[in-house]
């Protein structure tokens, strides 16, 4: 499944990197500490996540992240969104909590696997 | 005239509620002149109002005390920063303050104690010390040096509210004056560990929550003095003034 696609059934607000939502959306990761996203998270992954700190952007493109949700419409900081457009890392916005948009990707990407 | 001042920069008091509530202030005092420190810096979390009596204390005791701050950042990394004056504290707490938000539960989270320089029991602060500001770190950092202060990043080897637990890594350009290891980790174990961190000083320090815990972790740095000046000297090797490693 496409980020477009993602973007669209989860209703999410793109807040960069809008020529890279023909990416393959393979799977999710949800976590607010960046050592374990480093860690633990893999390619092309779509990042569920809280912290807004600019280094998301540098974890999201060392990862190769799909792209990153941010959720409970947290925005992304004025340096984070700068670096990510720079960067052309997707920022997407959600207004539901990290537990509902870890739910409703994971039926997403279940339904289309 | 240079000499060596034994340092632990990080000790909290019975303010903090995760600290025991022996940590009163003349206990902290007593302690760390019977460890032999030069200087500490007492730094509870996102508070100070223990820090007046401490300095009483100390007052005409060969033991330096630096007013300071254990900050959480909105990021929930935890930053140390050191002043000279209560006067230059007062401005970091006041900015602190007006970005916390939340009472204490003290059943949940423990007791935060105010206790005088009569060892009696002042009052209790009732906001949520353990609770993160809203401050992003870098902010907090501009401010701290606005205030006159140091900005250290504290134990950063540990796997809670570390800048690296919860950053990822430190980015080479963050105006930290210091890195704070634990004893575990050491200075020399930290420039192996963090050899891409070799541009920052690092120091060791006690995070003592125990007055036992007083002295268990210190760093030894050459100054003159023990005042805020010096030890950015210190940090940035000039005048002779360095940090042991």
């Amino acid at each position: 499944m496409d980020l477009e696609s993602v973007v669209k059934a989860l209703n999410l607000k793109v807040r960069s990197g809008e020529d890279k939502l023909k990416k393959e959306v393979l799977g999710g990761y949800t976590g607010d500490l960046l050592s374990d996203v480093m860690a633990n998270s893999k390619e092309g992954d779509l990042w569920i996540t809280r912290q807004v700190h600019q280094n998301i952007v540098a974890v999201a493109s060392l990862k190769e992240h799909a792209g990153i949700v941010l959720v409970q419409d947290s925005e992304p900081a004025k340096d984070t969104l700068e670096k990510a457009i720079k960067e052309g890392i997707p920022i997407l916005v959600s207004e539901l909590s990290g537990f509902e948009v870890t739910a409703r990707l994971f039926n997403l990407i279940k339904k289309t696997a | 005239m240079l000499r060596a001042f034994r340092c632990d920069l990080h000790v909290h008091t019975c303010l903090s509620p995760c600290a025991d509530l022996d940590m009163y202030p003349r206990a902290v005092v007593e302690k760390a002149i019977a460890e032999n420190l030069d200087i500490i810096a007492i730094c509870d979390h996102n508070a100070s109002e223990n820090m007046q009596f401490v300095l009483r204390l100390a007052e005409g005791k060969p033991l330096t005390v630096l007013p300071g701050i254990e900050i959480t950042s909105s990021e929930e990394v935890h930053l140390l920063a050191l002043f000279d004056t209560l006067t230059d504290l007062k401005k970091i707490q006041d900015i602190i303050y007006s970005h916390l938000s939340g009472t204490n539960r003290e059943e949940v989270f423990g007791c935060q104690a105010i206790v005088n320089d009569q060892d009696e029991v002042e009052g209790f602060n009732e906001r949520f010390l353990l609770g993160a500001t809203k401050l992003p770190l870098l902010e907090i950092i501009h401010y701290v040096h606005e205030c006159g202060g140091l900005a250290i990043a504290c134990h950063i080897d540990r796997e809670s509210f570390s800048v690296i637990s919860q950053l990822g890594f430190i980015d080479p350009d963050t105006p930290f004056d210091a890195l704070e290891v634990t004893r575990h980790t050491g200075i020399q174990g930290a420039r192996v560990k963090y050899a891409e961190l070799a541009r920052y000083p690092f120091l060791v320090s006690s995070d003592a929550h125990f007055i036992k815990d007083i002295g268990q972790g210190v760093t030894t740095i050459f100054l003159e003095g023990g005042t805020i000046a010096e030890l950015k000297m210190a940090f940035d090797h000039q005048g002779g003034r360095y940090v042991q490693e």
